[in-house]
């Protein structure tokens, strides 16, 4: 009896730990794996893993979102681009280390910045993840604080977004002369009148161009 | 039996982890075999189209011809052609499979009778089925051939695209229900065909009437989109026999293309379970009363004779609708689907706005 109940309080962070562990090592493994492709199946790893994360700490509703734009849309937008390319490995790893200057700064900022909230919240600890009031689910509370409080900001976020997808489209779309193309309404809007010309041959003399 | 059930994941006792084996057990166990002859119906139902027989030589009228099929696929060599990425080959069968009956977790057949209750319930379908493309995708990489990866190519573009309409249809439900709990919505629909979102014809609320030809629209889109979601004829473009041989599959044979292929079958009938628990009122007789017989039929029966009612539409859809073009495809979904099902929305919003929800309705006068 005692040991199960060990068990049941053991779970939620035996299942942290292996989630958490899983993530960092699937992240490690998309900048460690040779090909590309399986560098994408790592990432899509690290996200679901992410999203286990999420749902332990009760956040159902962003744990689903997360699987679906990020899973379901951008990694499968991700592996098309990186499938199309034509990448000749080994010459890729030849200057590998040209960009260890660099890399090295940006891994040093980031550990810095990791280290500074680290401690910060160790000195003066937060309340932590307020979870949903009783009652509520979690997508209302999400609801509820995303169309009151941060109303414009969501507003905001959703102009940037559309500007970005304008940008894009104008980005790619360009008009090319010569190019046969189907159109839906000129074909639905054709009459007998326009398609069908009669003409009266008479015998012997054919169309006579 | 049902206060087991109600045990919570804190409480956690091996009598729920067991209850809940069997559950998930059972679910497979009669998905497989519902799948079998859904599988031989399918053939029939285009054999018949086309005045044709269909398989009948193995068993009574053909019946188990499924099984035959089976084993077949399973004493056959599994060929790994060369130059593929093994694990990735391998893994992409199996994948589409989990996927494919990882999304039925939610599925309430009958009240009470679903795996796991989510309150996410649509959202963890819409995420699971969006997993589903990954099967595809990475097998027809993996095979380091140029159909599969065509294929591949073409049936994630085209899953993508729909899944788009697909969530603005399922929205315009969510709008009228206020739940994304698939039993609250079949719940929503209770009382009698009038209340389903199909045909919201109840004349006791002639409000609700405005909604008519919305929702039955929704539907039509939800049913077309649906074909194209899990690449049935005519949109099976991603196997398009007379121009990439079998699209995707053209590398696998044996287990591995056995499980693409029930994979492919369950995300059909998964299809049909969504609209029904969406549109046609899930486990709800078609009357309610106390006056008629229909009652004491099992909601169970009523569940699974709309699945095979929506799979028999979509085996006619294939056996009759002529193949579409790629980019007619495409306009379809973005062009059509995607603006109607978006004004739709719209829509009924301004309806809830307006008049409130329907369910809420339907509580005040029950009540």
């Amino acid at each position: 009896m005692g040991a199960r109940i060990m068990i049941v309080e053991m779970l939620p962070a035996l299942t942290f730990y292996t989630l958490a562990s899983i993530a960092v090592a699937a992240a490690f493994m998309v900048i460690a794996a040779r090909n590309p492709v399986h560098s994408v199946m790592y990432l899509i790893t690290t996200f679901f893993s992410a999203a286990g994360l999420f749902v332990l700490m009760g956040a159902e509703f962003l744990a689903l979102l997360l699987v679906m734009v990020y899973v379901g849309a951008v990694a499968v937008l991700f592996l098309f681009v990186v499938m199309m390319l034509d990448v000749d490995f080994v010459e890729m790893k030849q200057g590998f280390l040209q960009y260890l200057p660099i890399g090295g700064v940006v891994a040093c900022v980031l550990l810095t910045e990791m280290i500074l909230v680290g401690a910060a919240s160790l000195v003066n600890p937060s309340e932590g993840v307020k979870y949903a009031p009783d009652g509520t689910s979690n997508i209302e509370a999400i609801g509820n604080v995303l169309y009151t409080e941060y109303a414009f900001f969501f507003e905001a976020v959703g102009l940037i977004l559309l500007v970005a997808m304008v940008g894009a489209i104008v980005l790619t779309l360009r008009k090319r002369e010569g190019v046969k193309k189907q159109n839906v309404a000129a074909q639905i809007a054709r009459t007998r009148a326009g398609g069908v010309e009669l003409v009266d041959i008479k015998p012997g003399e054919g169309i006579g161009s | 039996m049902m206060d087991v059930m109600n045990l919570t994941l804190f409480g956690m006792e091996w009598p729920w982890l067991l209850w809940k084996m069997v559950q998930i057990i059972l679910f497979v166990v009669v998905l497989l075999v519902a799948l079998a002859f859904l599988l031989l119906a399918d053939r029939k139902i285009w054999a018949a189209v086309q005045m044709r027989r269909g398989p009948n030589v193995v068993g009574p009228w053909g019946l188990l011809q499924s099984f035959a099929d089976f084993l077949k696929f399973v004493f056959k060599e599994m060929v790994i052609p060369a130059g593929t990425d093994k694990v990735l080959f391998i893994l992409a069968p199996i994948l589409s499979l989990v996927m494919a009956f990882g999304a039925w977790a939610v599925m309430p057949a009958a009240p009470g009778w679903v795996v796991a209750n989510l309150n996410l319930g649509v959202l963890y379908l819409l995420a699971i089925s969006s997993l589903g493309v990954y099967g595809i995708i990475i097998g027809g990489w993996a095979s380091n051939s140029k159909y599969p990866f065509l294929g591949a190519l073409r049936s994630t573009s085209q899953m993508i695209s729909y899944e788009v309409s697909i969530g603005f249809i399922l929205i315009t439900v969510l709008l009228l229900v206020g739940s994304l709990n698939l039993t609250d919505i079949v719940e929503a629909q209770a009382g009698g065909f009038w209340h389903w979102h199909i045909s919201l014809l109840d004349l006791s609320n002639p409000k609700s009437l405005l909604l008519l030809p919305v929702m039955f629209y929704m539907f039509v889109l939800f049913f077309i989109s649906a074909l194209a979601e899990t690449n049935r004829p005519p949109f099976d473009l991603p196997e398009a026999e007379s121009e990439l041989v079998a699209g995707y599959q053209v590398e696998y044979s044996s287990t591995a293309y056995l499980l693409f292929m029930i994979a492919e079958y369950l995300n059909i009938v998964l299809m049909c379970a969504m609209m029904t628990v969406m549109f046609l009122g899930g486990w709800h007789a078609p009357i309610d009363g106390k006056l008629s017989f229909l009652p004491q039929i099992p909601p169970f029966f009523w569940f699974s004779a709309k699945v095979v009612l929506m799979f028999y539409f979509i085996s006619m859809a294939k056996a009759m609708v002529p193949r579409y073009r790629y980019d007619q495809l495409m306009r379809l979904g973005w062009k059509i689907f995607l603006p109607s099902s978006l004004v739709a929305v719209f829509l009924v919003s301004t309806y809830v706005m307006l008049f409130g929800r329907l369910s809420v309705s339907l509580v005040v006068g029950g009540a």
